[in-house]
């Protein structure tokens, strides 16, 4: 007997594996660790550039393996589908947009974000010279 | 009238007697168009009387009849049997303490929902003898906040609250951002000290959770994240010496 309220047990490090929502959210989260690997990459990158010709191109050729292929292809996926639609999606809660005294539905503001992704790539594609 | 057997699995706990909650299972004939709280009822007024359970309008009004259905925190009033299985689970709301059987102790949200200062504060006075004025668009910027029925489904679905008690949660910063948003309000400052502290947005992780489960569809996410950015711009403006504005 206890006479007082039972306070059910909350699992600090098995909580997300409760439900399929949880889950999700955690895959969102772990993107955080291909952020911070593209980081290192982009200053190691940079460190080469900055030692000269010869550091840049064996920086160019430490890329050029299958491995370094696959991690670049898993990561572009997996940060379209966790960050770039998810974030797309939620962006509309986070800035209501309001027009003539109407709340403008979300989908414009989603659509906004996708042109202005497309518009940036493209900057970004030119820049690089692809087109 | 169809009638339709329902499986009910009951978490129990009385806590003059058991140590720990535990499960009843009840066989219920269950019409068609019930929903689950007809159903619980149904074992009240038939089955077992001694179950304890809280509701009151059965039309998503009173906000009392929050339970988790098969895991899920539901208003059990709108939640219908003929979108369950046969055999339905149904517990106390998460995260919250057991008072008895699915009641929940509930003291620690209704301090936060005071704590968030939710009224009109002003510093100006008031228009004399005559009512605010307030324009539909402005509002239309918080109505939706104001729908909240306080059932606290979205306290049951937040993980960061399971984590961390001491978190204000979904409903009472929507609450907040309700008064912050409306026209007549001044008092944004004065709410920002507990808004912007660690137990404030910023312990949000935005796992949308409580959007999701909401049955008033408030969105309490979307007042949070507005209320990330608007914090956030606060403290810029003060880094950059501009005059706080209230708006
Ligand atoms: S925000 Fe929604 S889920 Fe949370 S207490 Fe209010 S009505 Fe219930
Ligand atoms: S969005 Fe924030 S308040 Fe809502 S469930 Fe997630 S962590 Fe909790």
């Amino acid at each position: 007997m206890s006479s007082q309220p039972y306070v059910r047990p909350f699992s600090k490090t098995t909580w997300y594996m409760r439900k399929g929502r949880y889950k999700v959210y955690m895959l969102r989260e772990v993107t955080c660790l291909l952020v911070g690997f593209y980081a290192f990459l982009t200053i190691a990158g940079l460190a080469a550039l900055a030692k000269g010709p010869n550091a840049w191109i064996s920086f160019l050729v430490s890329q050029q393996n299958t491995a370094m292929i696959a991690f670049h292809a898993i990561a572009l996926l997996y940060f379209l589908f966790f960050q770039t639609f998810a974030w797309f999606k939620l962006a509309p809660k986070a800035m209501p947009i309001q027009v003539g005294g109407k709340n403008l539905s979300g989908q414009y503001v989603v659509i906004g974000h996708y042109i202005a992704w497309a518009v940036l790539s493209a900057f970004i594609f030119w820049l690089a010279g692809v087109i | 009238m169809t009638i339709r057997q329902l499986e009910l699995e009951v978490m129990r706990y009385d806590p003059e007697k058991d140590e720990a909650p535990w499960f009843q299972n009840y066989s219920v004939p269950c019409e068609e168009d019930w929903a689950i709280l007809d159903a619980i009822n149904y074992v009240k007024e038939n089955i077992d009387t001694t179950l304890s359970y809280r509701w009151s309008c059965h039309m998503m009004v009173c906000g009392s009849c929050g339970m988790m259905v098969n895991g899920e925190p539901s208003l059990t009033c709108k939640t219908f049997i003929r979108d369950l299985p046969d055999k339905v689970r149904i517990e106390p709301l998460e995260n919250f303490p057991i008072e008895r059987d699915l009641v929940v102790v509930l003291d620690d949200v209704m301090q936060k929902l005071h704590k968030v200062q939710p009224y009109i504060i002003r510093k100006d006075a008031p228009p004399q003898d005559k009512e605010f004025k307030q324009s539909p668009g402005a509002l239309e910027k918080f109505k939706q906040y104001t729908m909240c029925i306080n059932c606290m489904c979205c306290y049951a679905a937040c993980p960061q609250y399971g984590l961390n008690q001491n978190f204000i949660g979904p409903a009472a910063l929507a609450l907040a951002h309700r008064y912050n948003l409306d026209s007549r309000d001044q008092g944004k400052s004065q709410r920002l000290d507990i808004l912007a502290d660690h137990d404030g947005v910023w312990d949000c992780s935005f796992v949308g959770a409580c959007s999701e489960v909401c049955p008033k569809h408030v969105d309490p996410a979307a007042a949070i994240q507005q209320m990330k950015i608007d914090g956030a711009m606060e403290w810029w403006k003060q880094k950059l010496g501009f005059p706080g504005g209230e708006s």
